[in-house]
């Protein structure tokens, strides 16, 4: 069972596209950034998974799986603490209402 | 005696020079010499006058050979090269002097009629151009060159017919001048087009085209074409029916112009087109009574117009017509002789008429003959000279169109009698007018609003030597003594001294002179009796028979009609599918703005779909070739 790598890649996917979605469809800026969480864990799923039954098996999968999710937790504190600043100076969370570049 | 070399003809290049620099000297200083622009114009017409005197006097002896120079090749295309050169034959040289001679006395006229107008070089360089343009006419070796100076004196003619622009009235008679000529200006490139067609070497000069015609090269339907074409140019710019309406129109240019282009020189240049390829018409019958018929019928169509016309200018304008109807109708009845002859006596009392009555303008200040009256008193050298003149056209022995005339109605006698009477009653109807015109003007009650004084020294001298012309140009082509034949053609020439038709037509024009005086000498009372007699008549002849309506309803609306449409087309059509493809292309930048909404989910969309593509166009061929 565990010599096939398709399903942990198809979930690897699947997850990712749920997250792209997300990100590009929702209007709550918490919902995206949970949905780039998502996009990151989806990678990290990735990463193991070839880590063990990729062509040439390696620790380095692991390692470097590790460092995404520190950075993803890094990310999302820089990321909430911006939407934070901006539900202060806005008002709402909306995404839609964030236009001010446009034209 | 035997043909001799000609000592002046080689020059005779330098006859339209003269007034060419004249012009161009008053177009680059003329306004600082204002008044003085006139002796520059006059110097210059006079230097080639005295030329062209020596050109013609040299000929009279006889037996000049013609002289050609044609070596400048002026186009090449393929084997065929286009020369400008000129000719100087007799009936050139008697043209030179003519033009030259009318000139030289407008010029001297218009010094005086055209005092005080501020635009006086204008006119002075436009009239030198018209003489260039003429001379250089008259002297061109083939007849694409002629046609060349043709279209430029009728640039001349719109110039100066629309000298006084800011009258409507002025504007719209040089365009139709210009216009009207125009079209058989179409007639004469087409004949011209179809002559290089069927020429051998596809030669244009003259000479060439004699032989042609002589060797029997030009098949007899292409012959017949090509002259009936010529002659639609000619009769365009000689004002022969259906296209003489610009004629009389061009009467509100100032008379001196009336005098010198309207009278004595273009209006003569088809004829002179005519004479020149005479060759061409002899070869065709058919041309020839084309040409005959018209010339007649246009006589006599002109002159009982000019019955009814009120305006002195007018009546000059449509005899001028008619006159030359006579000349075409010579030509076409074969009499070359005649033809010319007749365009020699006609240029100068032609001209002696219309300075006259510039004179009596110049003098009343009104062209009106109805409020004019008893100038006899007032301007004596005018109104002698003006019954000189009248005497000559009406036909009157034994002044110089008396000879003329009659040469003509011999021809037509022995050739062709239905247009011998044709010719006969215009002849009446010239005497008529010419004597209604002059006793109304000149004699009887004097119904003018200002006080008539003789003109100046200036406009008298050039009427009085016209007058001494008129009188002694007729006896070079009498019955009695056919010189002008002889040295025009080159053949003995004989008149026959027909008694029949001398005194058919001294009775026409005693007959017309008696009619005016029983109806408009001592018993005229102020109002036309004509028109009281015969009212319907009288409108239908004051109206000109009604053909500028004719051509207003059939063309001129149709052709505005067309116009209007074509600029609807051309806004609508054109100029929308231009700005279709404006709105296209502002349709698409406004496509591309809705991406620029700041909105950054839109950003992250745009971005992965071009992720997709850039991956699809890299591994997509790989998985095409896989599979």
């Amino acid at each position: 069972m565990a010599t096939v790598i398709t399903p942990y890649l198809t979930l690897g996917a699947i997850l990712f596209c749920i997250g792209l979605y997300g990100a590009l469809s929702k209007k709550s800026a918490v919902i995206v950034l949970l949905s780039v969480e998502l996009m990151l864990n989806a990678v990290n799923l990735n990463l193991i998974a070839f880590s063990k039954m990729g062509a040439k098996p390696a620790l380095a999968g692991q390692i470097f799986s590790l460092f995404n999710i520190t950075i993803a937790a890094a990310e999302v504190a820089v990321g909430i603490a911006i939407l934070i600043m901006l539900y202060r100076n806005k008002g709402t969370a909306d995404i839609d209402q964030m236009d001010s570049m446009k034209r | 005696m035997e043909a001799m070399v000609s000592d002046y003809s080689q020059y005779a290049w330098l006859i339209p020079l003269f007034p060419l620099l004249a012009f161009l000297v008053l177009t680059a200083w003329g306004r600082q010499m204002q008044e003085l622009g006139s002796y520059v114009s006059i110097i210059a017409v006079f230097v080639s006058f005295v030329l062209s005197l020596l050109v013609w006097l040299e000929r009279l002896g006889g037996s000049i050979d013609d002289y050609t120079w044609a070596d400048t090749d002026w186009m090449k295309m393929g084997g065929f090269s286009l020369h400008m050169g000129f000719e100087v034959n007799n009936l050139n040289a008697l043209m030179l002097v003519i033009v030259t001679l009318v000139s030289l006395l407008v010029n001297i006229y218009s010094r005086g009629y055209m005092h005080g107008d501020d635009r006086i070089t204008v006119f002075f360089s436009y009239v030198s151009l018209f003489t260039f343009s003429m001379l250089g006419l008259v002297i061109s070796e083939n007849i694409l060159m002629l046609y060349i100076f043709w279209e430029l004196v009728g640039v001349c003619s719109f110039l100066l017919v629309g000298f006084w622009y800011y009258k409507p009235e002025a504007r719209a008679a040089a365009k139709k001048a210009f216009i009207v000529t125009r079209v058989g200006d179409v007639g004469l490139f087409i004949g011209i087009l179809l002559l290089f067609w069927y020429m051998p070497d596809h030669a244009l000069d003259f000479a060439s085209i004699h032989n042609a015609l002589a060797g029997g090269k030009i098949p007899g339907a292409a012959i017949t074409a090509i002259a009936i074409l010529i002659f639609v140019g000619a009769a365009g710019k000689s004002g022969q029916f259906p296209l003489h309406t610009w004629l009389p129109d061009a009467m509100e240019g100032p008379t001196p112009i009336s005098a010198l282009i309207h009278a004595a020189t273009m209006v003569a240049a088809g004829v002179y087109l005519v004479a020149r390829t005479f060759d061409i018409f002899t070869a065709s019958p058919a041309a020839m009574t084309v040409v005959a018929v018209i010339g007649g019928f246009t006589a006599i169509f002109a002159a009982t117009i000019g019955i009814a016309q009120y305006d002195i200018k007018r009546v000059l304008a449509y005899s001028t017509v008619s006159q030359l109807g006579y000349m075409m109708m010579a030509l076409g009845l074969g009499a070359y002789t005649a033809g010319i002859f007749h365009l020699f006596t006609h240029a100068f009392f032609k001209a002696l008429l219309f300075l006259g009555a510039g004179s009596v303008i110049h003098a009343v200040d009104t062209q009106d003959i109805r409020q004019m009256g008893g100038l006899g008193r007032q301007m004596k050298i005018t109104t002698w000279t003006f019954a000189i003149g009248a005497l000559a056209l009406a036909g009157i022995v034994p002044f110089s169109g008396f000879w003329s005339k009659d040469a003509i109605l011999s021809a037509a006698y022995h050739t062709n009698q239905p247009l011998f009477w044709v010719g006969l009653a215009a002849a009446f109807f010239t005497a008529f007018y010419m004597a209604r015109l002059f006793f109304l003007v000149f004699t009887g009650r004097s119904r003018t609003i200002v006080q008539a004084h003789e003109s100046p020294g200036t406009m008298t001298f050039p009427l009085i030597v016209l007058a001494v012309l008129a009188v002694l140009t007729g006896f070079v082509f009498t019955p009695f003594n056919p010189w002008l034949g002889t040295w025009l053609t080159g053949q003995p020439a004989e008149e026959k001294a027909s008694f029949v038709v001398m005194i058919l037509s001294t009775v026409a024009g005693l007959a017309g002179i008696g009619a005016g005086w029983l109806l408009y000498g001592k018993t005229f009372t102020g109002a036309d009796p004509l028109q009281k007699k015969l009212p319907a008549i009288h409108q239908v002849l004051n109206r000109k028979y009604y053909v500028d309506e004719l051509y207003e309803a059939m063309i001129v609306k149709p052709l505005r009609g067309l116009g209007n449409l074509l600029h609807l087309l051309d806004d609508g059509v054109v100029d929308g599918i231009v700005r279709l493809f404006a709105k296209a292309g502002f349709g698409v930048g406004r496509l591309g703005l809705g991406l620029q909404n700041g909105n950054i989910q839109t950003y992250g969309l745009v971005t992965l779909l071009g992720l997709v593509v850039l991956a699809v166009l890299f591994v997509g061929g790989r998985l095409i070739y896989a599979g």
